[in-house]
Formats: structure tokens, C-alpha cells, sequence
């Protein structure tokens, strides 16, 4: 059996979980103080995933970045790979909130869309 | 020019503001913007975590602005971009600058106070040191990257662990920088603890409370920084300095709402938020003057602000219409006590308030376990247990207009926290 | 070869410029910074002495006085800020008397005017925020406030419309003298010269000991500040010095020109000429005396703090002129500390009058005094400032919401002659970016229009010139390298 630490987010209080595994299954959740926490417990050490924003370079435009983000949650361990794969990418104003500036990126299945609306200055 | 309505800042808490006024039945509404485009700073706000309370759904800044937008867009409320509101006079003139109107003036039947806050500079923190290019408030280098796309450092110490600071050290980690330390004063951290979690710990990147930036090395940009342990008192311990590499400090020590114009029209100014002293109404002691959104005081969450600021214009509304009189000074100031900081609104005329006011307020140390009490002329009213109070986030309670009518001759609200 | 090269672009330098701009003469200033005023004439208390703390019969003393009542018209033809506040120094229960009615005397000995001791319920109608243990002080209305920034950067202006040439981030590293000429070798090549004047601040004693027998020595003694916001300006109005003690001269509270206040300076003598770091010990001294003469002096409205360098002198006088043990040729403008700024106008008329003569120097018949500063639209009514605006949109944008700067301001201070290159010119020429956010929020906006105005990248705009860039590359531009890494 191993166990991983972790703090969890669901509150301010930041309980110190403590989850148990084995084979990859998890066992048990200790030091939550909610079920919340349980859950977030077991989630983030069997399948932990996240939003990734970035931006990405826009011309035409007032402004010279876009902000972006993926569409969906993707696994942790892919952040990175998303982000480098947002280096070198640029679009041309005008940007809808929506639009999709990149799809399937790093091969998660989600794409990278424009959280803002940016106008054309021409 | 004449207004029914004149609103100064259109970021979230302006943007609310002005779609309530309207939807109250106010439709002579002006919104004066002093940035490019409307949505203030959540147009550089890129990251996730907006509107949960609002939406329903996590959405970044551009995107819950957004939102608002759309509704002012859609009910054709009136604005003025890169417009400067130069000042406000105790009867309302409102004077502004930009281009295309010059110096002009505005007749307004009531204003709205909306101009956010600001960051605390290196100055305020009085940090010993060099002055060398390098050195950031943590909103700045956000603008830089967002807004811009440029990278103001590469190898960054950051001091505070506001919200902005912990965003900042993984923006700055996922555009390629290393951020090596976050240091904070106080020996806890003034963020969300998700924020802790996911920016943080996520990358490694080491969180030292009770730590102090005691010297910056440099002359022309940043070489490094040495920080060093605090005691009880916030002073550095000698011995426990620490000496980092870095090009870049980045500073994220508070944000004060910027209330200059708000106090040479006269308002009057609470000592401990460094907003206007409002009342049940959100309304400032100059009759008709509103404030709402982190000019008030400095919200942990947007969706608290839109809410309030809906109450702001929903009440300039009624002002306007003669529903409710000015400010007649007659309310009760809200008692705070025993770890309560202050409360928003902080009079409370049970004469002139709705069937319900919320009042928000912060705590001034972390707290568990303990209850959040409310008295009446002397009477507790409410008891409410929370597992942990902080000083990084906002509390509410409701006041109940029935529960002040009931006791008859009103004497006194306070406001507590209590262990038991 | 130039007639005379001037090192060193601060104020006393810029000052002898233009009074040699009055002559038919080529003229140059060497400066091994990226703008004038970057060095002690940019951090020091702006205070314009009214001339009774020198020893009678000094140099000090006559340029003072002497200073002090050319600044009034100098302000006027020059267009910088200049206020006669008048001064106080303040005697409490705690301190000896005789000590202010000696620098009484001092004072009317120096041909100091107006001068008179004012008992503390006159005090009190003058200052009402004056300690509790004010007994009586001196005061002087002939003291006031000047903008260290406006003088030297208006002097400079005017010199360079005159024809005198200045050579920024230009660092002289030796200097030869054979027969009637100097060779001056810098960074940027050799420049000569038939005179020399050594105004070289901190640095002075450099360049004069490498051609005079004559040693002198110069020892940087840091002076450390708070400025605080506008909002606590008028806490006092008067310049109010601490009647000096065993402890020393004691540190001023003071309003500024552009209505902060000041409250400084330390006083340490240091080894580094570089040293112009902010210190804990010598922040936490100013906090610990600054209430001496003045009660309830607002710290916590602090904004911003800073230290300057005064060129100490072993032998504390101004050393102007023919430098001694050297060849000809060759002026010193050494020693120049406190009341350095004061002096300035007094100091560039002597040194540069007796230059001047020596050399037979023509009257220049196209020279002109007069100067106009940066339009300030709140000078202006609104009629005025509406027509500007129409003609010059730019000043319609508030750049700066702290100070209120516009970016028809920032132009301008960026196109004048000897024109701002980074964001601390700016800043010293317009004040965008010197209030209570400091440059928070107007940087990015400031650097966007320095590149347009100057046609350089954004990448390129620095803090003060040199290495002091601010943007070190473009969003993921390394991060193959630095992530991959990881």
C-alpha cells in the first residue's frame, strides 16, 4: 500500500489529506474534514486534471496577446505540454470569445479557445 | 450634458452597477471608462476561476466581463472610453477629460463611485535597497504578460501571497520564468488556499511565511534579493537572511481602493477598508453619491462585486426615481468587535433599508471553529459556526429589516467573533 | 577641440553650461549617464537655504545667499518650480538656545534677510503640527522649495537651445593635458578641449587628483528619505530643520514643490560612490526622529523612499575654480554639497563669468535666457486647455491617473531639446509615474508612446538608460529550454 499528501482546496481551511492506495485504486481518505474532501482527495491522485490559460500572440489588434484556454480540464501531467504547444502560435484580429485557436491541442482531445474579444485596429 | 446616472469605472463593479440602474428603471445612465475598452483589470485577469457564484460556471476574467458587457451592450447604455473623471463636486457636476470632448462637465442626478483599487507600491512597504528597473507590482507584470505579451522577468521572487502574486508566479512559470521564492509577511498567506495549491505547489515553488524582502541588489535592473525571517513584530530576524538570484521582484502586498477623488468631494472615509463609510443604501455621506466594488472595499471574489454593485444601482436608481431620500446621517453604525475589521454598509437606517442588507466584512486573524455573532440592542440574533474564518476572505450576514423594527427603539448593532 | 568641456550634466554643471551659452564659445557636456540630473542632484531635499548654517565669509555662504536670491528670477526665465516657503529651525525644551541665536547671528553676519527668532505662540500660528516641546526657532523667509529635477533639467534646456552640446552615457576615463590641451578619453572616443571644468559630483576628486598635485578628497555621505503623499503635503508648511545637535544636523520635514512631504535625510559617510541604496537602519533613524520639531508626522502615508549622495569634501567648502597644484586650464566645481542646489545659479554665474574672462570669451548677441517648461494643462483654464486639446489631442489622455500627466506631456518632455529617453526621464520632466501607485499603473502606457516617440521596440525602453531594461523577452520565447528542463 502507498499513500500520497496532499492539501485540499475545497475551503480555506486546507485540510491535510492523507490518501491511501493500492494497484492504483484508492483505499481510503483520511484527514478530510468533509466529504468534499474526500472526493477531491481520490480524484487528485488518480486522475488530477486542470484548465490551462495562456495567450497567444495576436496582430491587427491594440493589444499584442490573447488570452486563451482549454476548452476542457486536461491531465495535470499534460500543462506543459499544452503550453509549448501554444509557442509560435499567432492569430489575426478580430478574436471572438470561443473561437477555437488551436484544436486538439498536445493531443488531449480539447481545444485551446479565445476567452476575449479583441477588435481590429485597421 | 445631463445624466441620471453617472457612473465613474467600467470594470465589473461599474458594468453591474449601470445594467441594475437600468433594469430598475433608470435608463439615462453614462458609464465614463478611463482605460481602452470596458471590463477594467479582469480584462488581464486571463485566468480561470470567475462567476462560480454569479454563472454557475468557472469562466476567466475577460470572460465574466464579458458577460456584463453584453447586457450593458444589449440595453444601449451609454459609455465614454479613455475618458478621466477629473473630478466631482458635492452637487454632482462631474468633470472628465479625454479626446474627443476635451474638458467637459456632466450634470448628474446620482453618481456611482466604481474606480477599483490599486496595488501597494515598493514605497509603502518601505523595502531597503537599490531602485533598479526589475521591480513590479504583480498587476503591472499581469498587464505585461496578458495584455501585452511580453515577459518583464525571467527569474522572479515574489513578495506577498496575494491572490495576484500566487496567479503571477504560475503565469510567469507556464510563459517560461522561474519563480523561485514567494515570500509573505504575515505568518499566514492573504490568498485562496486553491490558489496555494494549484499555482504554488503545483510547480514546486517554495511559500516562506513570515519572510521579508530586507534588501534589493542592483543598480540598473535586479540582480537579487535577500530576504529574511520576521519576528512577532514584522521585524527581520538578523542571521536568517537568505540571499536569491533573480532579475525580477515581483510585489503583491495589498490592494487600497483609490478613493482620491472619492475624498476631495468630501466623503467621508472609513479608516480600516480606506473606502467611503456607506449606508444601508451604499451610499456615501454626500446624498447621492453610491459606491460599490473594490472602491468600497477590497473583495476576495467578483461575483460579490457585481452583487453589490447591483445593490448600488439599483438604490442610485431609487434615489433618482425619489424613492428614497439622501443621506440623512441618521443611521447606526455598525459596531465591529473581537476580530471583526469592519463591516460594509456601516450604518444602517432601518427606516430607509429593504427587507434585507447584507453586511460583508472581513476578520483580522484566522479563526477556527469559531461563530460569527450578531447583537441587537445588546440581544445576539444570530450565532452562525464557521470552521475557519481568514483574513483573505470576505463574510457575510444578513441584517433583516423585521429584526431591527422588532426591538423598537433601535440602539445598537454589533457585530463579533466569538469561540463559543 | 571644444572651447571648454564640462563633466557631468547635474546641477552645477548644467549651470556653468548656460552661463558659458551667454558667449561665443564651443561648448560641450560630457555626462556618463543616459540624461541629466542623475546623480546627487536628483536626490536631495529640493530645499533652497537661505544661507545661515555656512560659516560667515566661506564660499558657501556668499553662493548661498547669493543663490537663494537669484532663484526667484531664475524660476521666471527658466520656467521651473520654485516656491519661497521660508524655513524654520526649530528649538525645543531639550535643546540649547544659544545654539539657534548663534546660527541667528551667523546669519545676519551672511547678509541672510528677513531673518528673525519667533517665540512658540507665533510658532504655533506659523506651524500649528509643531512639537509640543517647540520652544521658539529661527525663521527664515527667504528659504523655500525648489524641483531639484526642474532647475537642473531647465538649466540644461536652455544651455543646449544655446548651442552647447551635451554627449549622454559618455564616461571620461582618463584625462591628459599637453600644451593648452586637454584630452579627455571616454567610452564613446577622445574629445579635447582648451579648458576643463570638473563638475563631476561625487567623482570630482577623480579627475582632479589625476592632473593637480593638489590633493582633494571627496567622501559620498548618503542621505536617506521618505516622500510621502500629497494627501498629508500640507502637514507643514514651512521648511522645518531640527536645530543641529551632538547627533548631528537632524532630518527635515518638509513640503515639496509639487505638494508631497519630505522627510530626510540620514547622514552616513560611505566608501561606495555607487551607493546610493536605501537602507533598514537608515529608514528606521528617520522614522525614530522625524517627530523631533514636528508632531505626528505621517509615516504611514509614506509612497515612496530614497537616497542621494553629497560630494563631502574633507575640508566642507566649495572648491571653484582654478584647480590648485593643476594645469591651466583646468576648473574644478568640487566639493559641491548642501547648499549645493541652493547655489547652483550663483555657482554657474561665477565659474562660468570667470571662465569667460580668461579666455576673452565674445558675448554671444543670439543668446537667449528665456525658457518655456512643459505645458502643465492645469495651469491652464478650461477655454485654454480645451483649445490645446483640440489642436493637440494628446493632452487629452490622462497617462499617468495618479498625477494626472497626459501623453501630450510625455511627448513633449520626450521631443524637447535634450529630450527624455526612458521612463525615469520622463518621470523627472512630467512627474507621470512619481504619485502614490508609482508607475503602477502608467509604465506600460509610458514605455508604449517612449518607443513610438523614439522608434524603438518596446523591448528596448529602459528604466533610467544602460542595463535597466524592463522587459526581458516575449511570452514563451525560451521555453523549449526552460520548461523541457524541468
Amino acid at each position: 500500500m502507498e499513500s500520497k499528501n496532499l492539501t485540499c482546496i475545497c475551503c480555506p481551511l486546507g485540510c491535510a489529506l492523507k490518501v491511501d492506495m493500492e494497484d492504483g485504486k484508492v483505499i481510503d481518505v483520511t484527514g478530510n474534514g468533509c466529504k468534499r474532501g474526500k472526493e477531491y482527495g481520490a480524484k487528485e491522485v488518480t486522475n488530477p486534471t486542470r484548465i490551462v490559460t495562456s495567450s497567444v500572440v495576436v496582430t491587427g489588434a491594440l493589444c499584442g496577446a490573447v488570452p486563451v484556454k482549454t476548452a476542457a480540464d486536461v491531465p495535470k501531467s499534460k500543462v506543459f505540454d499544452v503550453v509549448k504547444a501554444l509557442k509560435g502560435v499567432s492569430v489575426k484580429a478580430p478574436v471572438h470569445i470561443g473561437d477555437i485557436i488551436l484544436p486538439d491541442v498536445a493531443g488531449t482531445g480539447v481545444d485551446i479557445v479565445a476567452t476575449k474579444e479583441i477588435a481590429s485596429s485597421i | 450634458m445631463k445624466y441620471d446616472i453617472v457612473i465613474v469605472g467600467g470594470g465589473p463593479a461599474g458594468l453591474a452597477a449601470a445594467v441594475s440602474a437600468y433594469d430598475a428603471g433608470t435608463k439615462s445612465i453614462l458609464i465614463l471608462e478611463r482605460d481602452r475598452e470596458l471590463g477594467g483589470i479582469l480584462n488581464q485577469c486571463i485566468h480561470n476561476g470567475f462567476g462560480l457564484h454569479t454563472f454557475n460556471e468557472e469562466l476567466t476574467g475577460p470572460e465574466y466581463a464579458a458577460r456584463f458587457i453584453t447586457q450593458v451592450m444589449d440595453r444601449g447604455i451609454e459609455y465614454k472610453l479613455n475618458t478621466m473623471v477629473m473630478d466631482i463636486s458635492a452637487d454632482r457636476k462631474v468633470t472628465a477629460l479625454n479626446r474627443e470632448d476635451g474638458l467637459f462637465e456632466i450634470e448628474a442626478g446620482a453618481v456611482i463611485l466604481a474606480m477599483g483599487c490599486r496595488e501597494r507600491a515598493r514605497g509603502a512597504l518601505n523595502i531597503p535597497g537599490y531602485r533598479p528597473a526589475g521591480i513590479y507590482s504583480a498587476g503591472t507584470a499581469q498587464r505585461l504578460v496578458n495584455i501585452e505579451g511580453f515577459l518583464p522577468g525571467r527569474e522572479v521572487v515574489i513578495l506577498g501571497s496575494g491572490d495576484i502574486g500566487l496567479i503571477m508566479a504560475r503565469r510567469m512559470t507556464l510563459e517560461g520564468a522561474k519563480v523561485k521564492v514567494v515570500a509573505e509577511l504575515m505568518p499566514y498567506s492573504g490568498g485562496l488556499k486553491r490558489n496555494i495549491v494549484q499555482c504554488l505547489d503545483d510547480f514546486g515553488i517554495p511559500l516562506k511565511l513570515s519572510h521579508t524582502v530586507v534588501d534589493i541588489q542592483g543598480k540598473e535592473r535586479v540582480t537579487g534579493v535577500t530576504i529574511a525571517q520576521v519576528d512577532e513584530n514584522r521585524r527581520p530576524i538578523p542571521g536568517t537572511e537568505e540571499f536569491y538570484e533573480c532579475d525580477t521582484l515581483l510585489l503583491s502586498c495589498g490592494l487600497i481602493p483609490e478613493n482620491e477623488l472619492s475624498s476631495s468631494m468630501g466623503v467621508e472615509m472609513h479608516k480600516v477598508t480606506g473606502g467611503p463609510v456607506v449606508n444601508e443604501s451604499l451610499e456615501t455621506s454626500v446624498a447621492g453619491v453610491f459606491a460599490c466594488g473594490n472602491v468600497l472595499h477590497v473583495h476576495d471574489l467578483v461575483d460579490y462585486v457585481s452583487e453589490e454593485a447591483g445593490i448600488a444601482g439599483r438604490m442610485a436608481c431609487e434615489f433618482v426615481q425619489g424613492k428614497v431620500k439622501g443621506s440623512d446621517g441618521k443611521g447606526i453604525t455598525v459596531k465591529t468587535e473581537s476580530g471583526v475589521r469592519y463591516s460594509v454598509p456601516a450604518t444602517i437606517n432601518p427606516v430607509n433599508m429593504a427587507e434585507e442588507v447584507v453586511l460583508r466584512f472581513r476578520v483580522g486573524d484566522v479563526y477556527k471553529d469559531a461563530y460569527v455573532s450578531l447583537y441587537i440592542n445588546g440581544e445576539r440574533v444570530s450565532h452562525k459556526k464557521k470552521r475557519i474564518l481568514t483574513p483573505g476572505e470576505m463574510e457575510n450576514v444578513t441584517l433583516k429589516r423585521e429584526q431591527l423594527l422588532s426591538v423598537g427603539d433601535l440602539t445598537d448593532i454589533t457585530l463579533k467573533i466569538e469561540e463559543d | 577641440m571644444y572651447d571648454v568641456i564640462i563633466i557631468g550634466a547635474g546641477v552645477s554643471g548644467a549651470a556653468v553650461a548656460r552661463e558659458l551659452a551667454r558667449y561665443k564659445a564651443q561648448i560641450c557636456v560630457i555626462e556618463r549617464c543616459e540624461d541629466v540630473c542623475c546623480g546627487t542632484s536628483k536626490a536631495n531635499s529640493g530645499i533652497v537655504h537661505a544661507g545661515y548654517d555656512a560659516k560667515p565669509g566661506s564660499l558657501m555662504a556668499k553662493l548661498n545667499v547669493k543663490g537663494n536670491a537669484m532663484m526667484g528670477g531664475l524660476s521666471e526665465e527658466l520656467d521651473f518650480e520654485f516656491k519661497r516657503i521660508g524655513s524654520l529651525v526649530v528649538c525645543t525644551k531639550n535643546d540649547d538656545r544659544s545654539k539657534l541665536e548663534e546660527l541667528y547671528k551667523r546669519g545676519l553676519q551672511n547678509g541672510v534677510p528677513g531673518l528673525k527668532i519667533v517665540e512658540r505662540d507665533e510658532l504655533l500660528k506659523l506651524e500649528p503640527n509643531i512639537s509640543d516641546d517647540a520652544e521658539c526657532a529661527l525663521y527664515a523667509p527667504s528659504a523655500g522649495i525648489v524641483c531639484p529635477f526642474g532647475l537642473n533639467i531647465a538649466l540644461a534646456e536652455n544651455a543646449a537651445t544655446n548651442g552647447v552640446e551635451f554627449k549622454f552615457d559618455t564616461e571620461v576615463k582618463n584625462i591628459e593635458y599637453t600644451e593648452g590641451c586637454f584630452e579627455l578619453e571616454t567610452n564613446k572616443g577622445t574629445f579635447t578641449a582648451k579648458a576643463v571644468v570638473n563638475a563631476a559630483g561625487v567623482y570630482a576628486d577623480v579627475f582632479h587628483n589625476m592632473l593637480c598635485d593638489k590633493k582633494i578628497n571627496i567622501t559620498p555621505r548618503k542621505g536617506e528619505y521618505f516622500l510621502l503623499d500629497k494627501g498629508v503635503g500640507g502637514h507643514v508648511s514651512h521648511t522645518i530643520f531640527q536645530l543641529p545637535d551632538a547627533l548631528g544636523k537632524g532630518v527635515l520635514v518638509s513640503p515639496t514643490t509639487h505638494g508631497n512631504l519630505l522627510v530626510g535625510p540620514t547622514a552616513l559617510d560611505i566608501e561606495d560612490k555607487e551607493g546610493t541604496n536605501t537602507t533598514l537602519s537608515g529608514l528606521d533613524k528617520i522614522t525614530a526622529t522625524a517627530g523631533k520639531a514636528v508632531k505626528n508626522v505621517p509615516l504611514r502615508s509614506v509612497i515612496t523612499s530614497f537616497s542621494g549622495l553629497r560630494a563631502h569634501e574633507d575640508g566642507h567648502e566649495f572648491i571653484i575654480g582654478q584647480a590648485e597644484g593643476g594645469p591651466k586650464g583646468f576648473f574644478d566645481c568640487a566639493g559641491i554639497e548642501s547648499p549645493g542646489l541652493s547655489s547652483a545659479p550663483a555657482i554657474g554665474e561665477m565659474l562660468g563669468g570667470l571662465i569667460a574672462k580668461e579666455y576673452g570669451f565674445e558675448k554671444n548677441p543670439r543668446f537667449n535666457g528665456k525658457r518655456k517648461g512643459i505645458v502643465r494643462p492645469k495651469d491652464l483654464t478650461t477655454d485654454e486647455y480645451n483649445k490645446l486639446i483640440k489642436e493637440q489631442p494628446a493632452y487629452g489622455t490622462i497617462i499617468c491617473r495618479c498625477e494626472s500627466i497626459t501623453e501630450g506631456e510625455i511627448i513633449d518632455s520626450i521631443r524637447r531639446p535634450l529630450g527624455a529617453k526612458s521612463l525615469d526621464g520622463v518621470k523627472r520632466r512630467t512627474r507621470a509615474g512619481m504619485g502614490r501607485c508609482q508607475a503602477g499603473f502608467c509604465s506600460p502606457k509610458t514605455m508604449e508612446i517612449i518607443a513610438r516617440e523614439l522608434n524603438i521596440p518596446l523591448e528596448s525602453v529602459t528604466k533610467a538608460g544602460g542595463n535597466s531594461i524592463i522587459i526581458k523577452g516575449v511570452n514563451k520565447d525560451r521555453i523549449d529550454c526552460e520548461v523541457a528542463g524541468r
